[in-house]
């Protein structure tokens, strides 16, 4: 097996949905000749050349639009949005669009789209960069968004993207994409869209997060584990819409604790869903209310206060204590 | 000689056009080589679609149609620029372009279909290249640089076509849209209609363009203006351009004048709030269908023995394709849930069951 990078990884990820399907095309700005900004693409343009991988102009929403129409003539886009913040050019595309585009015709035609974007704090980016806007696609009815947290997840994941039918939101976190390497099996392999990953067992409490905050929590549950010897079970959602309910429902009922941990604003986000979910479905087995961590519910600040806006390992554990003493 | 832009395109735009008002060819060089029975078929579609427009406006008023926005007067540059067109050509409509994807083969029955906000509306049969019409400004022309790419990277010899009005083409879509097509050399058309309102808002009030052919030249495509009131010009233009995207010229961009002589939509728009009778008898005086039978009538090829025949077949289609829509099943939210993925989550199979239950009740 080989040591991968998160952005290696999902380099492998196109390269090989893009030699085994005629239809896999990707393209947006600077992903040719540059390989990306951050080098996702790199290298796939030389070998698949100008007219699978390929630079669009510089408008987002035309990128968006480019990858329906094409979806209509059967071709599966990997359209990169450069940065995640720069989503709002081509909302239309993502959420009035390509999200509907079974619906408004009865079935008869999919968007069979991966939109993939870097996004995700605390690298000192400039503003509309880092901003976690996971919860406004995941709101849509008729998208998925998946977030990975290692690269052997976002190779399996991004290979399940390109070969779903229906639009796929692919996030990447930046300060994932080269921070370290794990093992990832060099030929092709899937991970199933919906389903998370519990990543670290325990019987204590559990954490629910994804992307970065998987590092973060994990960070968290060792030291209160090594600490107070609190036995911490971490799942990754993987894919934030739809979430793995039953994955949570399994650990919540062994643990009767819970919090749920995300970069993102506090409000109407991912977080708050989990809590309704095991609130609706798991009340009876809670021995505390569910805790949520999360950013402010401020714009995502410039870089001086970053570190201090996001979430980290210490008010991980704060909340781990409260619904201990609960 | 000047040195600005838009001084050099003012004199280069001039308005194709090949009839007269009065039914006379004004341009004998630009007439499109039409049999007499494709040309006695033009003006069936036109006729006939002027008459399934009058029974929709007045199935809308009886409440037994859902959204409806009037066509009559635009029937020159629906018709003409659809004739245009093969088969396999690709029809990206805007909300008012329900003509063009039923003459193109959706069947009528769908479009009422659609027009209640019936899915099986848009459920468009295997071997009709349209989408449903788009609702918002501008997205479908952003669209149609894809379609138009699709063709050409299959290498098909077929070319993706738009429509949009005056006022759409003040969206970023718009220009992102032919900005595309032209950089990728794609098969599109992007046809206007410049109709002179968004809903209320005069051509004078949206741009300080002159004319939104020229639009054209900032995408470096080419452009042109025509006559939207003369089924002859449009077609040729859209004929060119179809000819331009096959061949590898790459996208155009076409801008026809005319004219709505109805409300914006059926839900409430009134006209008099926004325009004077005078300009709309002006408009009148230009009705294609008016000027397209006199010419057939001076060719000695339509009759109006003709006329009462379309009429009456249109009165007729429109009575049974209403009978077929009333007649599919009504649309569920089990059905609905079943078109949101491929293959429903857990979640939607658990909000699916909940609604089951309750139509069982």
């Amino acid at each position: 097996m080989a040591q991968m990078t998160m952005i290696q990884a999902i380099t492998d990820a196109m390269r090989l949905e893009l030699e085994r399907d005629p239809n896999v095309l990707v393209f947006g700005e600077d992903v040719g000749k540059n390989g990306g900004v951050f080098r996702a693409t790199e290298g796939l343009q030389q070998q698949f050349g100008e007219e699978r991988v390929f630079d669009t102009p510089l408008a987002e929403s035309g990128i968006g639009g480019l990858a329906i129409g094409l979806g209509l003539q059967g071709y599966r886009s990997v359209a990169e949005i450069q940065f995640f913040g720069f989503v709002f050019e081509m909302f239309d595309s993502v959420a009035a669009q390509a999200a509907r585009m079974r619906y408004r015709s009865g079935g008869r035609y999919n968007s069979p789209i991966t939109f993939r974007a870097p996004f995700g704090g605390g690298i000192k980016g400039p503003e509309l960069h880092a901003d976690s806007l996971e919860g406004l696609v995941a709101q849509t009815p008729g998208l998925k968004v998946v977030i990975p947290s290692n690269p052997y997840d976002a190779k399996g994941l991004l290979i399940s993207a390109i070969r779903d039918n229906d639009p796929v939101v692919f996030l990447e976190h930046m300060k994932l994409y080269r921070s370290f390497r794990g093992e990832v099996p060099e030929g092709e392999y899937t991970i199933p869209l919906g389903k998370a990953n519990v990543v670290r067992e325990g019987t204590d409490v559990t954490i629910i997060t994804y992307g970065a905050m998987v590092h973060t929590s994990l960070t968290a549950a060792e030291e209160i584990e090594k600490e107070q010897g609190v036995k911490v079970e971490v799942i990754d959602l993987r894919t934030i819409s739809p979430i793995d309910i039953e994955t949570i429902l399994a650990s919540v009922e062994k643990t009767n604790r819970a919090i749920v941990v995300q970069e993102a604003q506090k409000s109407a986000g991912i977080a708050a869903e989990v809590v309704a979910q095991i609130n609706e479905k798991a009340i009876l087995h809670l021995e505390a209310p569910v805790l949520r961590v999360t950013a402010p519910d401020t714009v995502y600040p410039f870089a001086l206060v970053e570190d201090d806006w996001l979430p980290d390992p210490k008010r991980v554990k704060a909340a781990i204590q409260e619904v201990l003493e609960f | 000689m000047s040195n600005y832009v838009s001084e050099i395109q003012a004199e280069q735009v001039s308005t194709l056009s090949i009839l007269a008002a009065d039914g006379t060819v004004v341009n004998e060089a630009a007439m499109p080589k039409l049999t007499d029975e494709q040309l006695r078929e033009l003006m069936s579609r036109m006729v006939f679609t002027r008459v399934w427009d009058q029974r929709a406006i007045s199935l809308s008023r009886q409440g037994r149609l859902g959204f409806y926005a009037p066509v009559a007067g635009q029937e020159a540059s629906m018709i003409g620029s659809q004739f245009a067109l093969d088969k396999e050509d690709f029809i990206l409509p805007s909300y008012r372009d329900i003509p063009q994807i039923v003459w193109h083969g959706l069947p009528l029955y769908q479009a009422f279909l659609y027009s209640r906000g019936h899915q099986q509306g848009g459920i468009i049969p295997e071997d009709v290249n349209v989408l449903m019409p788009q609702i918002i400004i501008g997205a479908q022309i952003i669209q149609t640089a894809g379609v138009a790419m699709g063709f050409k990277l299959r290498n098909k010899n077929n070319v993706a076509i738009t429509y949009i009005g005056d006022g759409g083409t003040s969206q970023g879509d718009f220009y992102e849209g032919i900005n595309y097509a032209g950089a990728f050399n794609s098969p599109a058309i992007f046809v206007i209609q410049n109709n002179r309102y968004a809903i209320s808002v005069p051509i004078e009030k949206q741009t300080a363009a002159e004319t939104l052919a020229q639009k054209a030249v900032a995408a470096g495509i080419p452009g042109i203006q025509v006559d939207g009131m003369d089924v002859l010009a449009v077609y040729k233009a859209v004929a060119d351009a179809a000819e331009r995207g096959r061949s590898g010229g790459g996208p155009t961009l076409i801008e026809a004048l005319t004219y709505r002589f109805g409300p914006h939509t059926m839900s409430g728009d009134d006209p008099t709030r926004y325009r004077t009778n005078e300009e709309e008898s002006k408009w009148e005086t230009k009705d294609p269908l008016i000027r397209f039978r006199k010419f057939l009538e001076n060719k000695g090829i339509w009759t109006a023995e003709d006329e009462d025949r379309v009429v009456e077949e249109a009165k007729e289609a429109v009575s049974e394709a209403i009978k077929q829509a009333d007649a599919v099943e009504k649309m569920t939210v089990p059905g609905l849930i079943d078109t949101m993925f491929e293959i429903a989550p857990p979640h939607l199979e658990e909000q699916k069951k909940a609604y089951l239950a309750k139509e069982g009740e």
